[in-house]
């Protein structure tokens, strides 16, 4: 029998506001233990929390950007339960009233593009952090990231495979790069994922049961644990057993995924309205303000990418996976009109750099103008491709413009025709085994004397031109032998 | 209305509030959870049928605070009722 899975996707993202979701402790991650903290947000007697007006705003814009319905009236929730990363022993969190819900994203798949429900989107804040002892019976407590503001976006079971999850997960961890909510960097568990997978065999209408998989901290990962669990789950069906539903703990040393106690009693939240927080209203003319400030997103810039400046959809997706890169082109193609030009030039030769160095584009030393001006050298000649590779190493390492290397170092190309033909004159006469090989017929030489002239000329010949003098003179002697 | 509460739903409740109960506790509590929900019970004598649901007893909204750091505790301070410390991490017994 042939089996699918069903999956449905939590993401928690960590906003990218400079204090927590209720008090204005520094949401800054790496700090010393238990430094940003305050009595709101150790959940001291008699403190009152206070919503972060950005964070509603961030939550906003995300759910403008998933096509969400964006709820008038917002309360939050305290959901209940015991945990030492805990310090109220609630979390303040949305249940009834969720600020979005009944979005959508639309992802790439092998089989084009597909949309993917997205159920709701909440606001809550996030717990502290517990380091377990390695030998004693201990746990050692960090509260720094108790109550930094999440929101958690929950998506409806539409996915059918990992590569879909993955490229959900992508999507929307582009958008929230894009719109400055989120850095979206999972193995600091600023994006983390949460799976709910069950698999049932093709053609039922009835859902399997579920398992729920945690602490998935990559995209690799997040494929891998999924494929490990529709193996299991299907394996599980195919010998006649049952599916337990459960959590289950991604072990990425083992690649398996591993069941965890289950208490049922533990899902019992007994969530009820904080009555510490009053309700928040959102109006049109607040949304609509918000509106204005949206981005253009990752997938319709893609798509004008490849209509505006006729890339293909390859170099469309790669400059717009980051909104610096594809401003960076766009300034770079402002100054020099050859988009496939900057293009060819951004992926192979900056991208390379910034990755070998383990920069973004915002650490480049050569600043748009300065490519665009290489750009330039190249084609009008002033120098060879081969140079300019050079000159962009140079550039890289000393911030160097351009046409500052070329003057500097005599770089500029060779283009008259009278000293390039002497230097052919010079090669040919200093290689008469090759000629005879050429004489009779083996074409192919051509590239030695060109190699033989560019050497002379320290690279800097025009080729083009070389090739022409080349064959010219070649003919000659043919024509002489005869 | 006898019988409201069960023993069995209060050691529900008692064990989700991580509370431990003598047997005659149990007991007096289930009385008295019993009282109370009665009690509260009354309301359902209203018709609410034309009121709009309520969602805070106090009638404001958008109280928010501008996004601005503010001076956290010393740590010293912050550890100070913690029941076991090193000077650094707050210390319970191993979870997981």
């Amino acid at each position: 029998m042939n089996y699918e899975a069903v999956i449905g996707l939590e993401v928690h993202i960590q906003l990218l506001t400079n204090t927590k979701m209720f008090c204005g402790c520094s949401t800054k991650f790496g700090m010393p233990p238990n430094t940003n903290v305050c009595p709101i947000c150790l959940g001291m007697p008699g403190v009152l929390p206070v919503p972060n007006k950005k964070a509603i705003e961030f939550a906003i814009r995300l759910a403008l950007a998933t096509n969400c319905t964006i709820s008038p009236v917002n309360q939050f929730a305290r959901k209940n339960y015991f945990y030492p990363d805990l310090p109220k022993n609630y979390q303040i969190s949305q249940y009834e009233l969720p600020i979005a819900e009944n979005g959508w994203l639309e992802i790439e798949t092998k089989n084009g593009a597909r949309k993917i429900g997205i159920v709701r989107i909440h606001m809550e804040e996030d717990a502290g952090k517990l380091i377990h002892d390695e030998n004693k019976p201990l746990s050692y407590v960090d509260f720094n990231r108790a109550g930094v503001p999440l929101l958690e976006i929950v998506s409806q079971p539409d996915i059918r495979t990992p590569e879909e999850a993955t490229s959900y997960l992508k999507t929307l961890r582009d958008i929230v790069v894009y719109l400055d909510i989120c850095d979206g960097n999972m193995e600091e568990g600023s994006f983390r994922c949460d799976a709910n997978i069950s698999v049932r065999p093709i053609g039922q209408k009835e859902l399997g049961v579920k398992t729920e998989l945690k602490n998935i901290n990559s995209f690799k990962n997040i494929q891998k644990a999924l494929e490990f669990e529709i193996r299991r789950q299907t394996a599980l069906l195919e010998r006649g057993e049952e599916v337990i539903q459960e959590t289950r703990l991604w072990d990425p040393a083992k690649g398996i995924t591993v069941g965890m106690r289950t208490k049922e009693e533990a899902h019992d939240y007994r969530y009820f309205p904080d009555p510490d927080l009053v309700p928040i209203a959102i109006d049109k003319s607040w949304i609509e303000e918000i509106e204005k400030t949206l981005p253009e997103l990752p997938g319709p810039k893609r798509k004008r990418f490849v209509q505006q400046y006729k890339l293909p959809e390859y170099d469309a997706e790669v400059l717009t996976s980051d909104k610096n890169l594809a401003n960076f082109f766009e300034e770079v193609v402002s100054l020099f009109p050859k988009p496939k030009m900057v293009s060819n030039w951004i992926m192979s030769e900056l991208l390379r750099k910034l990755n070998e160095e383990g920069c973004s584009i915002s650490d480049s030393t050569i600043s748009a103008s300065n490519l665009a001006e290489l750009l330039e050298l190249i084609d009008d000649q002033t120098i060879s491709g081969k140079i300019a590779k050079s000159v962009f190493e140079e550039m890289y390492e000393t911030g160097k413009r351009a046409s500052t290397i070329v003057e500097e170092k005599g770089l500029k190309q060779v283009t008259d025709a009278d000293f390039l033909e002497k230097v052919v004159s010079e090669v040919i006469k200093e290689n008469p085994k090759e000629v005879e090989k050429y004489l009779k017929g083996a074409e192919k030489v051509i590239g030695f004397f060109v190699g033989q002239v560019m050497k002379k000329t320290q690279g800097k010949a025009n080729p083009r031109l070389v090739n022409e003098l080349l064959r010219n003179k070649l003919k000659e002697i043919k024509n002489d032998s005869v | 209305m006898e019988n409201k509460i069960t023993i069995d739903q209060v050691r529900h409740i008692a064990s989700l509030a991580r509370l431990e109960l003598a047997n005659e506790e149990e007991k007096r509590i289930a009385r008295q959870l019993a009282s109370i929900l009665e009690y509260v019970e009354k309301l359902n004598e209203l018709d609410t049928s034309n009121v709009k649901p309520m969602h805070h007893a106090v009638e404001r909204t958008n109280i928010f605070r501008e996004d601005v750091l503010k001076q956290s505790l010393e740590r010293e301070k912050v550890l100070a009722n913690a029941p076991e410390t090193d000077g650094v991490f707050f210390i319970v017994p191993r979870v997981l």
